[in-house]
């Protein structure tokens, strides 16, 4: 075991992984934490802290992710690069460790300019791919980056990173996981999927590359709360693909809402046969309470419990 | 090269309130290439200040003159010969060619212009930047484009989930740096060179991080 996180026992035993997101309050409010904590609580593997995602201020990963670890839950805590050079990324990851969380998420973090802090000096010190790295060398040689200064304790961390098939150019996007592995990342996370004819291109690729031998990867989808918010993000949001007859089955149902989780659903059981998926990743958006029925109905509960 | 905009007239209007007589200086270099701060400009800005003032009966007397370079101190010396009582003087070079003349000037050098970027023209009238300066080129890895410029991350590594049809997602006009890195080394049959992990930077040592850097020539020092 790297880390020996719940997380990494459940992909090393083999066993489909469930992680879902929990996005931290926009403020020092606990009570946001608890109630979406409760709604995750024996339904997923592990849960997904996003560090200001957006570029929203909310409260910080860390602290987020030491609370959903009190309550008993699994954090996996997202470190983006936007925010922190590496001195203070290195100095969060020993406290992280220390306050018990053994997953971590390394991302690029979306630009400054979409969030609430429009006029602030982005930072980019590390992108993503060093900022694994650094993990890596933290974890197995014992040292900060760069530096043969010995760490006192050990680093014990699940490294995760992110992957988003439906960015282009896409002949590169398979490369870039593979860089990512050589960079010393454990289990990938793609970027929500509705364009599955493209998600098994890219897998296929993947597996072409040997990648999902090597790493865990975790499919990630969102639920659609409507055909309004599927057209949006269509049209608004770079890097993800709607293909139209989604969004006119959408359009179409009665019940928006009851048609995304349909859709979900059945997402998930067809990934689920795509060799190489090793798990899924729900990111639903401020509607964490739906993802137990989410997972019950895609059939993956109860979730093991491993010593 | 350096390029520059010219800052609104307003703001240029409030630095001279103080002031009865300046100098207007040019510089022959960049700002005439890229048309913020040249002869022509110093003859038009010069013109749209005596009018401003003279609106507000507060004429002002104003010098014009435009240097090669203000950036050198031969040149830069030479200046004096205009000053000829003028209380300031309004420099529209680069914010290098400002700080030059402060060092031999004791009345306040202001700024006509904002200093944007190092880069190139496009076509014309269209300039985009190119270089940060960074202290050490990677152009030899990413095919001759430069990601720390022109990448909204600085991505050393390949391009963000933000990269769409060949566009950055900040600016849907501005294209991902990272595409055409890789439109170029394919090009190129280069592709397998985006395989190799560019380390970490080292901004600290190499870029602005550690102050102002310095280049020292001894061969070339008297």
């Amino acid at each position: 075991m790297k880390a020996g996180s719940n997380l990494e026992k459940i992909l090393t035993a083999g066993h489909f992984a469930v992680t879902a997101e929990l996005g931290p309050p926009k403020g020092p409010d606990v009570g946001v934490i608890q109630k979406k904590a409760e709604f995750l609580r024996g339904v997923v593997d592990a849960v997904n802290v996003t560090d200001n995602q957006t570029a929203i201020v909310r409260m910080s990963s860390i602290a987020t992710c030491a609370i959903v670890k009190q309550l008993g839950l699994e954090p996996v805590m997202q470190m983006v690069c936007r925010d922190r050079n590496r001195i203070a990324m290195q100095s969060d990851i020993f406290g992280a460790v220390a306050l018990g969380i053994k997953n971590i998420l390394c991302l690029t973090g979306d630009h400054h300019t979409f969030g609430n802090q429009v006029n602030a000096k982005n930072v980019h010190d590390l992108d993503s791919i060093q900022l694994i790295n650094m993990v890596r060398t933290m974890r197995e040689e014992g040292t900060l980056l760069g530096g043969e200064d010995k760490i006192e304790g050990e680093v014990k961390m699940f490294i995760g990173g992110a992957a988003n098939p439906f960015a282009d150019p896409f002949e590169f996007r398979a490369i870039r996981v593979a860089k990512k592995v050589e960079a010393g990342v454990d289990f990938i996370q793609t970027q929500c999927i509705y364009d599955m004819d493209r998600f098994k291109e890219w897998m296929k690729m993947i597996r072409d590359l040997g990648v999902h031998e090597k790493i865990h990867i975790l499919a990630g989808v969102t639920p659609l709360k409507s055909a309004g918010m599927a057209r949006y993000m269509a049209k608004n949001v770079s890097g993800i693909i709607i293909p139209e007859a989604i969004i006119d089955r959408m359009a179409k149902a009665q019940k928006g809402a009851e048609e995304g989780i349909k859709i979900c659903i059945e997402q998930i059981q067809e990934l689920r046969e795509i060799e190489g998926v090793h798990g899924i990743h729900i990111m639903a958006i401020e509607w964490e309470h739906m993802v137990r029925r989410i997972v019950e109905e895609a059939g993956l509960l109860p979730r093991p419990i491993l010593s | 090269m350096i390029k520059a905009e010219q800052k609104p007239l307003e703001e240029i209007m409030k630095y001279l309130e103080p002031y009865k007589k300046i100098l207007l200086l040019g510089c022959g270099a960049c700002v005439t290439v890229c048309h913020s701060g040249g002869e022509k400009e110093v003859l038009l800005l010069a013109e749209a200040i005596r009018i401003a003032r003279q609106e507000t009966n507060n004429p002002i007397e104003i010098t014009e003159h435009t240097p090669p370079r203000q950036c050198e101190p031969e040149f830069a010396i030479q200046v004096g010969e205009f000053i000829n009582g003028a209380e300031a003087i309004l420099s529209l070079s680069c914010g290098v060619g400002v700080q030059t003349l402060s060092r031999y000037f004791n009345i306040p050098v202001l700024p006509g212009v904002n200093t944007v970027f190092m880069g190139e023209t496009v076509a014309h009238g269209l300039w985009e930047e190119r270089c940060q300066a960074c202290g050490n080129c990677i152009l030899e890895k990413t095919g001759g484009i430069c990601p720390i410029a022109r990448c909204a991350k600085q991505l050393l590594n390949g391009p963000c989930g933000g990269s769409s049809r060949g566009k950055c997602e900040i600016k849907r006009e501005t294209d991902c740096a990272w595409q055409l890195i890789y439109d170029r080394l394919k090009a190129l049959g280069q592709l397998e060179r985006l395989k190799q992990i560019i380390p970490a930077k080292n901004w600290g040592q190499e870029s602005r991080d550690k102050g102002p850097r310095k280049i020292v020539r001894e061969d070339l020092q008297i």
